[in-house]
């Protein structure tokens, strides 16, 4: 008898005999969750015409899973004009036949077939006009933030002091550590590479400018910038996202609190704080680490590296760089605590959204990096 | 049949969470096909007492043995085994939010059984139809549900191996009564053709006199177990609150199992 045997070592069975003009379906053993794989693959197989018993005098064991099988078994017989008939159904699994019976529905037919090609030019278009409405949120939500911040400016003591002091404390303090470190080793790296290739022209001394400039102007404040939106605005998005997600941001709008200035405006202004007093700790870890290459490999000494450093940068150089730090973070903090917003009520858009924040305002930083450059070369700064 | 008829056994169970003692020498038995309802007040630890049943938790103390093995010493075949033999339903039903409804009650059923795609997306869909949810919930994500479309759809995830052991943590709250008695309903039928075993937390009295068999209510760190005729002439004052308060009354009136509880 074929039957359907699995690890468990039930087995439920289904024998094909037959019985003068009728087709004769034994069904036997356990019809449940561990054997209809197999008996449904066997079904499957079968060849339904003419008159046809389904006897379930012998099944020992029934289950939802078993009862469906046993009605689809009928429903198919159905659908290509066999005549089965129902034998044997014991009293105790008559009852469960018939609750499944009421739950079983029709099988939903799931969209319908387009060309690849086709697909592929939906989705893009698709895509484009998200992308366009999330700028033009963005845009929407910068003037929020704008005239949330207006109102704290106008009366100070709606802005938010401890919160605000701890989000400085949390996303500047914290980072000395890491910023320090990273910035240390940009001005070895930018050191070294640039002795490397200034020492084919003699020029090993101009190693100074290139790294106190190199450093001042650009590498300081992008390399904070990309650290804060890493660690800062990251954080500010899983926050106020894990916030959306429990109804919290809900709540504050039902008890009259603008989650803008409640949860939004503080961040920000952290931010705005914070990132140019860890682009001026970055710069000068730059160049300590630049003195401390350049004292090792090219033997000049820490007096003639401060020399040279400041022949080599004006007053402009070091604002230029400072310029874009409060901007840089003013961009972090929008982005992080609008991407946060934007969470809707399940756990993946969360981290959905904090790495759409990320990459977001890492992207809109060296953007407008690119646009201080030009503007610079322009002003002739 | 040779399995011994208690599926659920807990021996001198004790819970600590640092120096508060919950649960304290703990006893309790669960009989195979019953409806077991556990209550209690706030903070007597219902929730984790089901957590240690299924093995969620580990307790300080005590054994818990569940269709025979030791929850708390299980080797990774035997639980694996073991955990295929029960369904749990979680408070807001914990749908796994990146996945689709179907998809969510599918993964039980390709993590452990041989069953065909085809026949496996028409049996979650007999699960929703079951569990009284439209067909085209099959292909929504959670998050598109209400709280008690989800809950109903965690209820099919939980049945989708056809356990013989239900946990249902508090499966009615949240629901509308319509819909509450709707479970209520699915719960009976779902226990007499399949012979469940069901053990529920839950608040509501309706449900309490609609399918419960036994009650365990925890109260002073253990649990005090009976039917609901008998915990009515408990004289434990949470216990009286409980039954013989204004809800305890009118529930009892409208379940009609307790002669002349109704207020008239």
């Amino acid at each position: 008898m074929p039957a359907s045997e699995t690890a468990s070592g039930k087995t439920g069975g289904l024998a094909i005999g037959r019985e003068g003009a009728r087709t004769l379906l034994v069904a036997s053993g356990e019809w449940t969750i561990d054997t209809i794989g197999g008996l449904a693959r066997q079904i499957a197989s079968l060849d339904l015409a003419g008159e046809m018993v389904l006897d379930l005098r012998q099944v020992a064991a029934l289950d939802t899973s078993g009862a469906y099988l046993i009605l689809h078994l009928l429903g198919e017989a159905q659908r290509r004009r066999a005549a089965m008939t129902l034998g044997g159904l014991q009293e105790r699994h008559a009852g469960l036949l018939r609750t499944i019976e009421r739950a079983m529905v029709p099988v939903a037919i799931k969209g319908e077939w387009r060309h690849p090609w086709l697909a592929v030019l939906e989705r893009l278009g698709r895509n484009s006009v998200e992308q366009l409405q999330e700028g033009r949120d963005l845009v929407a939500f910068l003037g929020a933030v704008a005239i949330a911040l207006g109102r704290a400016l106008i009366r100070p003591s709606r802005l938010r002091l401890p919160a605000l002091f701890s989000h400085m404390e949390r996303a500047g303090f914290n980072a000395l550590l890491i910023v320090g470190l990273l910035a240390f080793l940009i001005g070895i790296v930018l050191a070294y590479q640039g002795a490397d290739q200034l020492a084919r022209f003699g020029a090993q001394i101009f190693t100074v400018n290139l790294v106190a400039i190199g450093m001042l102007r650009e590498m300081g404040v992008l390399m904070t910038a990309i650290i804060v939106a890493g660690r800062s605005g990251s954080a500010f998005t899983a926050q106020i996202g894990t916030m959306q997600v429990n109804e919290e941001i809900d709540a504050l709008r039902t008890i009259g609190l603008d989650p803008i200035e409640l949860l939004a405006v503080p961040r920000i202004l952290a931010l705005l704080i914070v990132l140019p007093l860890l682009t001026f700790y970055a710069d000068m870890m730059g160049l300590l680490g630049g003195a401390v290459m350049a004292i090792l490999v090219l033997d000049i000494s820490f007096a003639q590296f401060a020399s040279q450093a400041a022949l080599a940068v004006k007053a402009s150089t070091f604002f230029v760089g400072m310029v874009k730090a409060p901007l840089f973070g003013f961009v972090i903090g929008l982005v992080g605590c609008y991407e946060g917003l934007q969470v809707s009520r399940s756990a993946e858009s969360v981290g959905l959204r904090t790495t759409r924040s990320v990459v977001a305002s890492i992207f809109i930083i060296i953007v407008l990096d690119a646009g201080f450059s030009i503007l610079f070369a322009l002003l002739r700064i | 049949m040779a399995a011994p008829s208690a599926v659920i056994e807990i021996d001198g169970l004790v819970t600590r969470f640092g120096q508060a003692v919950i649960h304290e020498d703990l006893d309790l038995s669960v009989e195979r096909g019953e409806v077991f309802a556990i209550v209690g007040g706030s903070g007597t630890g219902k929730s984790v007492l089901l957590r240690e049943i299924v093995g969620l938790m580990r307790p300080a103390e005590g054994r818990v043995r569940v269709l025979g093995h030791d929850v708390a010493r299980l080797d990774p075949g035997a639980a694996r085994h073991l955990r295929r033999r029960w369904g749990m339903l979680f408070q807001d039903g914990a749908l796994f939010s990146s996945l689709t409804v179907g998809e969510n009650i599918d993964l039980p059923l390709k993590e452990h059984t041989d069953i065909d795609p085809a026949t496996r997306r028409r049996l979650a869909q007999l699960k929703l139809g079951l569990v009284g949810l439209p067909a085209d919930t099959v292909d929504k994500y959670p998050a598109e549900l209400s709280g008690g479309m989800r809950k109903r759809a965690g209820l099919a995830r939980a049945l989708a191996l056809d356990p013989e052991l239900l946990f249902l943590d508090e499966p009615t709250a949240g629901l509308d009564p319509i819909a509450a008695n709707g479970v209520d309903e699915l719960v009976r039928s779902l226990r007499r053709a399949l012979g469940l075993t069901v053990v529920m937390v839950t608040h509501d009295l309706d449900s309490l006199h609609a399918i419960s068999d036994r009650i365990g209510v925890l109260v002073d760190k253990r649990i005090r177990v009976g039917t609901i005729a008998s915990l009515i002439q408990d004289d434990h004052p949470w216990i009286r609150d409980y039954f013989r308060g204004p809800r305890g009354r009118a529930a009892a009136g409208g379940g009609g199992k307790v002669g002349g509880g109704g207020e008239g």
